[in-house]
């Protein structure tokens, strides 16, 4: 009803605002009016014009101070209030560059940092999918399962899969994805590239609520067991690069690994899949796989080939939690319906110990979280703790500031001034500086995440995180910044707000020592600063050292100089003549040294065992399928017995090669070679007793990281399934660009159209070793950063304190204390807080270590040597930092220094 | 907006509402009148007044315009708008309870 009022009342406070010298125009002329008539009446009455004026001012009162009460009318006083102090801040500042240049930049870097990690935690952990009702979606997985069936506690199988699927109640439909996204061939002939392949059952996008962007997405019809022409989903980047987003791609056809296959419809802009940190480029219904894969259905069949990722949406009224007891419930009967056949006793009875369970799906799955969510959580938490260096840094400085100030504060407030307005105004100041710092942070912030992205990107593998801006993300920047600007100025601010307009001139004007009980609060800022930078150092020593570690190690291997080439020989790969051939066409080629072939490529390539049986230990043991040559080729030394060799063939005796772990299990203080060892039969590898013909040394297997578990080496000729040798080891000392491609002629002169992939051994491993070297250059850039904040902080306020004593030091020196004494002054002050500051950072330390313990190598979160370094590094910085004030303390000339008190 | 003001706060600002509620008129004649009105008992303080009215206008009961006045000089005229209106008829209202309330108090105490 009284929306004119309000209209007036906007319209008015805008024009205070924004006309302001108008409004103030008026304001004086409307007194100026009064007075004039005021005169006139009193003109009328008979006095004279001189005697009217001043009874006229007289009765209005204070012009000014009517002026005022009416600008505090207009309500808007507080926000020019707000207005006129950012002038003055940013005045200030700009009167003081380098102090705001080293503000400003030690802002960024510290915001900018904290932002980034969390910019990548949000991306990797807090992004909800974009599907509808995300937070309804449960992934569905087995806890803590870790045996030789099944391994991978978010991966089952497919007949688990559709029991589940017939006997859960707790979701109104669940549905599954091949959890190994597929690099598959699309178009023929030259123009042949490799598209990222997800294949999903049919409820797939129906449960997640997706609608198509163009055409029609997959329908439970759609994925059938057999079926022979599925139709495929493009996402919306492939269409867009492949199609131009053209409605016309809906109904034409894609080769897809030689397959001509349908286009049915377009998945929606955003939705780039279920899994965080992956992309896939086309969907295809599950059945499609066995299309692709030669008619290959084991995988359907299979009880104990774990390959999907299974997720629900809730039931209305059902929680996580209600859910999870349900399929905790039902599972003993699934596992008795799906239990795999071919497996010893022991296994399968731990099969049926397994237990379903439902956590929150509203982020998706990743494997990425898995792997960096702890880095990422510690590499924040020491972002906070660099901010908070430079923050306590900055705040000394101002507070140095303000001393230097105290004498403008002190008229100021005797001047009249409130105290609250040079509190807002210190406050103003350091909102200022805090905004300043985070609009560069910002950048900083989107250049290092992205860095680090591509620092964590290898060859093959391509992250697909969203990293652009969102709510969170900006909330969380302005969190940062107020904490900033609050941590920056309430130092300040307080010591402001304590002024004693008196006494602070005449301390300024005269006063021969410093008041030392108003140091204390720089003082242990400075010990707050030093133990916090002990803390960053200290954990930066121990990662480095960590990741030194895992580069100097002997992994039982050479890598250097060897290839990891596989081939696809499309539908030969288990010819064994084709696969002899292919052999003797890669050692043939000229700059090779050595070549041999294995089922497994070492280092984050998949894990094979079997169980094996002596009378010692019966145990999961690695296992390799490889051919002769294999251990030169990796320059892995033979310690006893013999090499396999050629004569080792299908027919003849079963022979196999351990290394040392492997020996020290199974034959106990005795000499393995000649001994023999059974296998335990699965499905394909039937029951067999090999005899151990050699020993070679302990090589890590699956990740550098860990220990070397026990391993065989079996002769690739021997392999129970049937004939295998595609993936080849290959040895030179020609630099491998040079020799891939001799090999890639020459397999491709052999048999054209065999596609090949070449990785360098070297980078799969130091790909492996991604998280350690981000943790070890992360970290040594903080620990860097604080060592130097810390440094320039006692710097910054033992500097100020030798101004300050100026006339203290100026009479002990008169007084005949040599310049070595007054060095010694001020290096003990330093030395005590360093050494303070010191103890408290390593208890400190060891308080938080463990925390990092998981993600160290090989060395104690406690190691003492890495503590006693950072101490070491510490005290070196403190030693420059005060070094140079207690020089200059020691050169002042006394008459000068007492001649300007 | 509707804050409790004090008695003598809220009195001037009802007398400068009543006065308006006449005719539109300019700072000093509201002062004048009230005074005349008021048998000269009334003594606007002038220096609360411009305040008040500026007060008035930014919660938007009042509305000013710049006008001439009959001996032709520019003046700014303040003229009750339709929300100060209705807000007059409540501080009226209000002020009849509390007048009487007040009469009512002191007159026992007389007795």
């Amino acid at each position: 009803m009284h929306w004119e009022r309000w209209f007036d009342i906007v319209r008015l406070r805008l024009r205070s605002l924004l006309r302001r010298n108008a409004v103030e125009q008026e304001l004086d002329r409307e007194l100026r009016f009064h007075i004039e008539q005021e005169i006139e009446k009193s003109v009328g009455r008979g006095l004279s014009l001189s005697e009217a004026r001043s009874e006229a001012v007289r009765r209005l009162g204070g012009i000014a101070q009517i002026q005022e009460e009416c600008r505090d009318m207009r309500r808007t006083s507080y926000l020019e209030n707000f207005i006129r102090d950012l002038q003055y801040a940013a005045r200030m500042l700009l009167k003081a560059p380098v102090f705001t240049l080293t503000a400003a930049a030690t802002l960024a870097l510290g915001i900018g940092a904290n932002t980034a990690i969390f910019q990548l935690l949000d991306a990797v952990r807090l992004r909800t999918l974009p599907v509808r009702e995300a937070h309804r979606l449960a992934q569905i997985q087995i806890p803590n399962m870790n045996f030789g069936i099944l391994e991978g506690a978010d991966n089952l199988s497919y007949p688990l899969y559709q029991e589940i699927r017939a006997n859960q109640q707790a979701f109104s439909d669940i549905f599954a994805w091949d959890s190994g996204y597929q690099t598959q061939r699309l178009g023929q002939g030259a123009e042949t590239r490799q598209a990222s392949v997800i294949a999903v059952t049919g409820e797939f996008f129906t449960t997640l609520g997706l609608g198509p962007a163009a055409g029609r997405l997959f329908r439970s019809e759609d994925d059938f067991r057999g079926c022979r022409t599925p139709g495929v989903v493009l996402s919306y980047a492939l269409w867009q690069s492949e199609f131009g987003g053209s409605l016309s791609a809906v109904g034409s056809r894609l080769i897809v690994q030689g397959h001509p296959l349908e286009v049915i419809g377009v998945a929606p802009r955003d939705f780039t899949g279920p899994e965080v940190g992956l992309h896939f480029d086309l969907a295809l219904p599950l059945c499609a796989m066995s299309v692709l894969n030669k008619s290959d259905t084991s995988a359907f069949d299979r009880r104990d080939y774990a390959w999907l990722n299974v997720m629900g949406r809730l039931k209305p009224g059902w929680t996580i939690a209600r859910a999870s007891e349900h399929l905790r419930a039902i599972s003993p009967s699934l596992m008795q319906a799906t239990v795999p056949s071919g497996y010893p006793r022991d296994g399968l009875d731990h099969y049926l110990q397994f237990r379903l369970e439902a956590i929150s799906g509203a982020t998706g799955v990743s494997q990425l979280r898995e792997e960096y969510n702890r880095s990422l959580w510690l590499l924040f938490g020491l972002t906070g703790l660099v901010l908070l260096i430079a923050c306590a840094n900055l705040s000394n400085l101002m507070l140095a500031r303000a001393r230097a100030r105290e004498r403008e504060f002190s008229v100021r407030l005797a001047l009249g001034a409130g105290r609250g307005r040079l509190i807002r105004q210190t406050l103003t100041e350091g909102l200022l500086l805090a905004a300043v710092g985070s609009a560069f942070g910002l950048t900083v912030a989107s250049v290092l995440s992205h860095a680090i992205l591509r620092f964590l990107e290898t060859d093959g593998q391509r992250l697909n995180l969203n990293l652009t801006p969102d709510w969170r993300l900006l909330g969380f920047t302005v969190a940062v910044t107020c904490v900033t600007c609050v941590l920056l100025s309430v130092a300040p601010a307080i010591r402001a707000a304590q002024g004693q307009a008196a006494e602070a001139m005449k301390a300024s004007a005269r006063g021969l020592t410093a008041d030392r009980s108003r140091l204390g609060f720089q003082r242990l800022l400075v010990i707050v600063q030093v133990s916090i930078s002990l803390i960053l150092v200290a954990g930066a020593f121990l990662f480095v050292a960590s990741f030194r570690g895992l580069v100097s190690m002997d992994p039982g291997f050479r890598a250097e100089g060897v290839l990891q080439a596989s081939f696809e020989l499309g539908g030969q790969e288990h010819d064994e003549a084709v696969l002899q051939q292919l052999l003797a066409e890669v050692r043939a080629t000229p700059q090779v040294e050595s070549a041999a072939t294995t089922t497994n490529f070492l280092i984050g390539n998949g894990m094979w065992s079997l169980i094996a049986r002596t009378e010692a230990a019966s145990r999961d043991v690695r296992t390799t399928w490889v051919s002769p040559g294999f251990f030169t080729t990796l320059g892995t030394p033979i310690l006893a017995g013999r090499d396999l060799g050629s004569s080792d063939r299908r027919t003849a005796a079963k022979v196999a090669m351990v290394n040392e772990r492997f020996a020290n299990l199974f034959f106990p203080g005795s000499d393995p070679v000649g001994r023999t060892f059974r296998t335990l039969a699965e499905p394909d590898y039937p029951e067999v007793e090999y005899e151990v013909i050699g020993l070679v040394k302990n090589t890590r297997y699956f990740h550098l990281q860990s220990a070397e578990p026990p391993m065989v080496y079996f002769p690739a000729s021997q392999f129970p399934p049937g004939a295998v040798g595609n993936m080849i080891f290959i040895r030179s000392r020609a630099p491998l660009a040079r020799v891939e491609a001799a090999v890639r002629h020459r397999v491709a002169a052999w048999r054209p159209g065999i596609g090949m992939q070449f990785h360098v051994f070297q980078k799969t491993i130091s790909g492996s070793l991604m998280r350690e070297r981000l943790l070890a250059a992360l970290t040594g850039f903080f620990g860097a950063l604080a060592a130097l904040l810390a440094g320039i902080g006692l710097y910054g306020v033992l500097a100020y304190q030798t101004v300050r004593r100026r006339g203290e030091i100026g009479i002990r020196l008169a007084l005949g204390a040599t310049r070595g004494q007054i060095m010694q002054l001020v290096l003990m002050e330093a030395g005590l807080l360093v050494f303070t500051g010191l103890v408290v950072g390593v208890c400190g330390f060891l308080a938080v270590a463990r925390t990092a313990e998981s993600l160290l190598f090989e060395i104690s979160s406690r190691d003492p040597i890495q503590v006693g370094g950072a101490v070491m590094v510490l005290a070196a910085a403190g030693a420059i930092g005060s070094m140079l004030p207690a020089l200059h303390a020691s050169r002042l000339d006394p008459t000068n220094a007492l001649r300007d008190e | 907006m509707n804050k409790p003001a004090d008695l003598l706060q809220g009195t001037l600002n009802l007398m400068i509402l009543r006065t308006l509620g006449l005719e539109p008129m300019h700072g000093w004649a509201i002062a004048a009148r009230i005074q005349q009105v008021s048998q000269e008992v009334l003594q606007v303080t002038q220096g609360a007044l411009y305040p008040a009215l500026h007060r008035l206008e930014q919660q938007g009961w009042l509305r000013s315009e710049w006008r001439k006045t009959e001996t032709g000089r520019e003046a700014k005229f303040y003229t009750l708008t339709r929300a100060g209106r209705a807000q007059l008829d409540k501080e009226l209202a209000q002020w009849d309870r509390l007048s009487g309330a007040v009469g009512l108090v002191i007159r026992m105490a007389e007795e």
